[in-house]
């Protein structure tokens, strides 16, 4: 007898809410995309919901692609109005959206350097683009010029001046933006210096892409999740080991860890903003100009996000590990954006 | 019948008979001690993480504050005067430079600071938090415009670290995020009575923040609660009416054998398989909004109706069918005998069910991940359609953030989880030991 008006009253509740759902307006923009972009995003999210009268937008992180995909998928209240991304858009997903009827504008933010780190109580290294991807490249040139699976075990195989310590780098998994962007800058970086491995890319371009974008997976590069402040706390833990992960972590934990220099250079801030420390990339954020006047807000995120006051050479999103863009690539990016002019194929070139 | 005098009466005392005896004893007294050993192990684990979460956490629960005269100068609301309604006076408020306020402030009160860089420095021993408090300031009553006002401002991250002392004046200074200068205007501002650390009242109010000391878990506490709530609504019926047809009326054939048996598989079903059957079903064929409370609550209620259709059925089971018979022989009708009798004795056992079910769905991440509930929210969830996140995923969150602050601050947001766990499980156990029937 009692279950009987609390069945009826659940699917009143579960109908009621359905019919609800579909016919509710929604007035809050929605983010997905990138981890590493999602503490800049989260951080103009919260300030722009301060100082404006809309609410505060809501940030989720899906990782890079997994954000373009979701962004890609339609027009409409379901569907993200801004995905963030620490890699640029692919032709392929530039065609998914134009599928869909998606117009997207890009907006580049600025800059992420990627360091290799270790704890302070090691010596701090001198690295290589060549000598990370001897380190961590799955396969090299054995002497006879073939390729052969690594077989550097210890840095001291690589070159006798490094420590006599088995190679061990804690980094991210695949499906992470930084995995991304770490293969692509510093394993293919290190790859090109072989000119007998460069040469395969006007051959084969996808044969070149297995060799030069590829980490051994014999142990010693060890995917240890998206959370990067679990590498700073394992780096502690293990003097021998490395840490691959965003230069924001190495600013927050300078007491703690130290970054290696690449090809000479420590990853310093300036050094990231000059753009002479190798391993650096570009972090984007796309926004669907279908919305822009739907979903009310859109323009004046924007704004917020590409204000001074933000991503400025001593904006909030500096404090925060953003590498601020040169001041006059901020002044065009500004011009571009107030005309959400869409990004096309012919961009990507 | 064998003649008992023809066999030798045991020897107790004899040599063998002791040794066998005490080894018998030591046997006992070992496995005790396995035992005690196994308990106490398990303790000491248990008393290492929560003293480690604990002693970590409570720095979480604060806030360090940073006392000011500040003026709140009429030049920074110009033309709040010529305001033609309330809503552009508001407009002015809103948008007005509240850090001017404050910096003023510091630099009149450290006349020796220079440089802009400096300065800039200077002013951010106050967190960005500091300009909401002066703006509610101001909101509440415009009428202390151009007047001086006595405020506790929240201070930065590194202030509360060095306050708490999770930041040694040890390090060397590069390696420091606060500088030697920094700290002195600190320790100046500390020596004039001017720096206390205090409750914090933003971590029980507020919603998600970038800055760590201004986070605060409410936000996802409502929208915990909001979940449950849905998760209850829609499990609790379902679940009870499932076991009470299964137990009480179903004829058993191989279609009820069917069912049990994935019933019971399904209670061991991966969370993450309850996410994304939540998204391919609530999300993309019934377009419901996303990271919203009804649709985690939904996902939810799928994952925690095996697990009490399995508690209410044992509990039935537990009613002796003396019960069931003497109802049936007064005339009762089937339903009646249920309803009235068997369902009401045996409901501690299913509340205790569902209160382990809802426990469970109370730290669970992973089906959320899928319907957009890992998600930074700021605003307090109002209702079960607005955005909101609950409380492992922002555990989860904050976990992840850079600032060495929200490390205090997951502590913190674990010891409130936590909490909730152990008063659940508590009520729990107190509706079984009270109402619970023996026969």
């Amino acid at each position: 007898m009692l279950k009987k008006p609390l069945v009826a009253l659940a699917t009143v509740a579960v109908a009621g809410s359905l019919a609800a759902g579909s016919a509710h307006a929604r007035d809050q923009i929605r983010i997905v995309g990138s981890s590493t972009v999602f503490p800049f995003s989260t951080a103009v999210a919260e300030e722009f919901g301060k100082t404006s009268s809309y609410k505060t937008p809501i940030v989720e992180s899906t990782g890079s692609g997994g954000g373009l995909k979701l962004f890609c998928a339609g027009v409409g209240t379901d569907h993200p109005d801004i995905t963030n991304a620490s890699r640029r858009i692919k032709s392929s997903e530039i065609e998914k959206c134009a599928e869909n009827g998606i117009d997207a504008t890009e907006v580049k933010i600025g800059f992420d350097g990627i360091v290799m780190a270790n704890a302070k109580s090691a010596p701090q290294l001198e690295l290589t683009l060549q000598q990370i991807f001897l380190a961590l490249g799955k396969q090299i040139l054995g002497p006879d010029g073939e390729l052969i699976d690594n077989p550097h075990q210890k840095w001291s195989d690589i070159d006798p001046s490094l420590p006599d310590t088995k190679i061990e780098v804690l980094g991210p998994p695949p499906t992470s933006g930084t995995r991304d962007a770490f293969n692509e800058l510093a394993i293919e970086g290190g790859c090109k210096t072989f000119p007998a491995l460069k040469a395969i890319k006007k051959e084969d371009k996808s044969r070149y892409k297995g060799i030069c974008r590829a980490i051994r997976e014999d142990g010693a590069y060890v995917e240890a999740g998206e959370n990067d402040n679990l590498i700073v706390q394992k780096l502690q833990a293990n003097p021998n080991a490395f840490g691959v992960f965003g230069y924001s972590f190495l600013a927050e934990n300078s007491d703690t860890v130290q970054g290696s220099k690449v090809n000479g250079m420590a990853p310093t801030f300036d050094a990231i903003s000059s753009g002479d420390y190798p391993i650096s990339r570009s972090l984007y954020f796309y926004v669907k100009n279908q919305h822009v006047g739907a979903i009310p807000g859109i323009q004046d995120y924007v704004g917020e996000f590409t204000s001074d006051k933000a991503i400025g050479d001593f904006g909030y999103l500096s404090d925060k590990g953003l590498i601020p863009l040169p001041e006059d690539e901020r002044a065009s990016l500004r011009e571009g954006v107030s005309g959400l002019k869409p990004i096309t194929k012919a961009d990507l070139e | 019948m064998s003649n008992p005098a023809a066999q030798q009466p045991t020897n107790w005392m004899s040599d063998d008979m002791q040794r066998r005896i005490k080894r018998r004893y030591a046997a006992d007294t070992r496995f005790k001690f396995y035992g005690i050993g196994a308990i106490g192990l398990a303790m000491v684990i248990l008393v290492l993480l929560l003293g480690s979460i604990i002693v970590r956490g409570i720095p979480g629960f604060m806030q360090t504050q940073i006392n000011l005269d500040v003026y709140i100068n009429p030049a920074k609301f110009s033309g709040i005067e010529q305001a033609a309604t309330p809503e552009d006076a508001e407009k002015i408020i809103m948008s007005a430079d509240y850090t001017a306020l404050y910096r003023d402030t510091l630099r009149e009160r450290f006349p020796e600071v220079s440089g802009r860089s400096d300065i800039v420095a200077l002013s951010r021993l106050i967190s960005s938090g500091g300009r909401e408090t002066l703006r509610n300031l101001v909101l509440a009553d415009q009428s202390v415009i151009g007047t001086t006002q006595d405020v506790w401002l929240p201070a930065a991250g590194d202030v509360h670290s060095l306050a708490t002392g999770s930041m040694s004046r040890e390090t060397p200074e590069g390696e420091r995020r606060l500088k030697d200068n920094e700290i002195s205007w600190v320790d100046q501002l500390e020596a004039d009575g001017d720096v206390r650390t205090v409750l914090s009242n933003d971590f029980f109010t507020k919603g998600a923040s970038r800055e760590p000391e201004l986070a605060g878990i409410w936000g996802a506490v409502v929208g915990s609660f909001l979940t449950l709530i849905v998760t209850l609504l829609i499990s609790f019926p379902i679940g009870v009416a499932t076991a009470v047809y299964l137990e009480e009326f179903a004829p058993k054939n191989r279609w009820s054998d069917l069912i049990e048996v994935n019933i019971n598989n399904l209670a061991a079903v991966p969370s993450i398989v309850y996410g994304l059957l939540g998204l391919a079903i609530f999300l993309n064929v019934f377009h419901l909004p996303r990271s919203a409370p009804l649709v985690g609550g939904m996902t939810l209620a799928l994952m925690t109706l095996p697990t009490i259709i399995i508690a209410a059925r044992a509990a039935l089971k537990a009613v002796p069918p003396s019960i069931r018979d003497a109802a049936t022989g007064l005339g009762a009708s089937k339903v009646q005998v249920t309803f009235h009798h068997v369902l009401p004795l045996a409901m501690p056992g299913v509340l205790t069910g569902t209160i382990i079910g809802m426990a469970q769905a109370l730290g669970e991440t992973a089906p959320l991940l899928m319907i957009g509930m890992v998600a930074f929210v700021v605003d307090i969830p109002g209702g079960i359609m607005d955005a909101s996140t609950v409380l492992p995923v922002q555990i989860f969150l904050w976990a992840d953030f850079p600032e060495k602050g929200f490390e205090e601050k997951t502590a913190a947001a674990i010891l409130i989880l936590l909490t909730f766990l152990i008063l659940m499980n508590a009520i729990a156990v107190f509706l079984r030991s009270r109402f619970e029937r023996k026969w």
